[in-house]
């Protein structure tokens, strides 16, 4: 039996098998475990068996923060491999689709897969049901999906995501963050996950505030992922001499929109052009 | 003892494509339309839930006449063969040629097999091109017979008398709205007299070439359709 996917003709037949045409699941995923499941992420676990110390490329820091009437992302473009630098303009923030968009920390080759699975599972069920997911359901896809990783997790193969996206009926953004057993967290105003995550969050603990415009928000999670570059070596900071900065994605209501990145770019600029002055960024007030 | 009783198999098949093209032409019409900024699908229905026209893939849309749960069938299962490919391979590797071989292959093999009835459905798949010139539409009917259709085209109902219509009054380069209204306009023509026909009861999309995602397809609202129609 070939491992191919086997979409194509039946054995015996040129029609198409009777799964693709049997009533059933709107979830993409579900219907692939049961045709084709080698071409899922999750189907290696019992191929890397017990191995450990996998070097892999990691993923390190996203961001995310909510400002009115939506909701940003913004990721560092670093990917490592122990100490080595794996990449250094890797893209790790990604539409989910029209309203959402999806960050990843971790292992960024499995992150990659599962990415363009829940991409492909939501699309799948709006076509199918006619009707988008609401942003619950969308979130709770997620969540299973990173379960599934779970045997790989427990070989040091772990995928950390950062969900965000536009609520039509909460009429603002929300951000949900996960653990690798699939558990799902709604969290609120602002997060980070991945290795430079601490110092991102204390940033913008203190740069966040209720009410921020959608460019103040922006230049909140450039200042998060640059002190989390300051701090975390496996996090990359603005790169002057390539001209490579953060992805920033912005998803409101009228859909998901990556910044171009001269945009980026200026931000970044006066971002750094401050922190020539003061090294460790804006300082809060005391009190 | 009577002698077994003899059906021919030229009438048989006949008998069966008989069966096919009754279901079908019970139904209304179907028409689509290829226009300047890309393919535009317009059917008379006046349900708002259960649709005659839905989208497949990045640039490829369907849209059928017939048996709705036969076709529904048909849909999904587009639905996942070309999510499928996309998802294994790339989304430029998925083709309105592959799915239309899909289907033609489905029903003929349901249609020359004894033990099953033969699907009542005829159904458009159509692909955008990067010009109008490398727009696809294939309709494939009943029996798994394909044609490729260029400019207009309409199945279901009483087609003849649309199409005709369509024929005469169709021009190369013509807007989306100049399009919906010219379809509608096409569907209340037929018969001797022409209807008229609410934009409520309109279900009209698009493949439409100068959207900025990756998705092509549109489903125009009701306002949307009759705006076009408030045009003319």
């Amino acid at each position: 039996m070939s491992t191919r996917p086997t979409d194509g003709p039946d054995r015996f037949s040129a029609r198409l098998p009777g799964s693709y045409l049997a009533p059933g699941s709107a979830s993409f995923a579900d219907f692939v475990a049961a045709q084709t499941p080698d071409v899922l992420p999750n189907s290696r676990t019992a191929a890397v068996a017990a191995t450990t110390g996998v070097e892999a490329p990691h993923g390190t820091t996203i961001v995310a923060a909510t400002f009115a009437g939506g909701v940003i992302m913004a990721g560092d473009r670093r990917a490592t491999m122990g100490n080595i630098i794996a990449q250094r303009d890797i893209e790790k923030v990604f539409p989910a689709d029209e309203y959402s968009c999806v960050g990843i920390a971790g292992t960024a080759g499995l992150a990659v897969e599962v990415v363009r699975l829940f991409q492909t599972e939501l699309e799948h069920y709006e076509k199918i049901e006619g009707t988008p997911l609401s942003l619950d359901g969308k979130a709770n896809r997620l969540a299973s999906m990173i379960r599934a990783n779970l045997g790989m997790a427990m070989q040091g193969l772990a995928v950390v995501p950062l969900f965000a996206g536009y609520d039509p009926h909460h009429n603002g953004g929300r951000i949900f963050s996960y653990d690798v057993t699939g558990g799902r967290y709604e969290e609120t105003a602002f997060h980070a996950v991945g290795s430079g995550s601490l110092f991102a969050r204390g940033s913008l603990k203190k740069l966040y505030k209720d009410g921020l415009a959608e460019r103040e928000c922006v230049t909140a999670t450039v200042q998060a992922l640059y002190d989390a570059a300051d701090d975390d070596s496996a996090t990359g900071g603005p790169d002057l001499a390539r001209r490579i900065f953060p992805v920033v994605a912005v998803v409101t209501g009228e859909g998901y929109r990556k910044l171009p990145d001269d945009e980026v770019a200026t931000l970044a600029d006066e971002v750094i052009a401050a922190r020539m002055d003061r090294p460790d960024g804006p300082a809060a007030p005391l009190t | 003892m009577t002698a077994p009783f003899y059906v021919s198999p030229e009438q048989l098949m006949k008998d069966r494509a008989d069966f096919a093209r009754k279901g079908i032409a019970r139904g209304r019409s179907v028409v689509v339309v290829q226009y300047a900024g890309g393919i535009c699908f317009v059917a008379e229905n006046p349900s708002q839930a259960l649709h005659k026209i839905s989208e497949i893939y990045d640039r490829i849309a369907f849209a059928a006449v017939g048996r709705y749960n036969e076709y529904e069938n048909l849909r999904i299962a587009g639905v996942r063969l070309m999510d499928l490919r996309g998802y294994s391979y790339d989304r430029r590797d998925v083709t309105g040629r592959g799915l239309a071989n899909a289907y033609m292959q489905t029903l003929g093999t349901i249609f020359s097999s004894g033990g099953e009835k033969p699907y009542e459905v005829e159904i458009f798949v159509a692909e955008l091109g990067v010009d109008a010139g490398h727009d696809q539409i294939f309709r494939v009917t009943y029996d798994g017979s394909i044609a490729d259709e260029q400019r207009f085209a309409v199945m279901g109902g009483s087609g003849e008398r649309p199409a005709a219509w369509l024929g005469e009054h169709y021009r190369d380069g013509m807007t989306r709205a100049e399009v919906v209204r010219l379809a509608v306009q096409a569907l209340a023509h037929n018969d001797e007299t022409a209807r008229d026909i609410p934009a409520k009861n309109v279900e009209a999309a698009v493949l439409d070439r100068t959207r900025g995602q990756q998705r092509k397809f549109l489903r125009l609202t009701d306002a949307a359709v009759a705006a076009a129609l408030a045009e003319g």
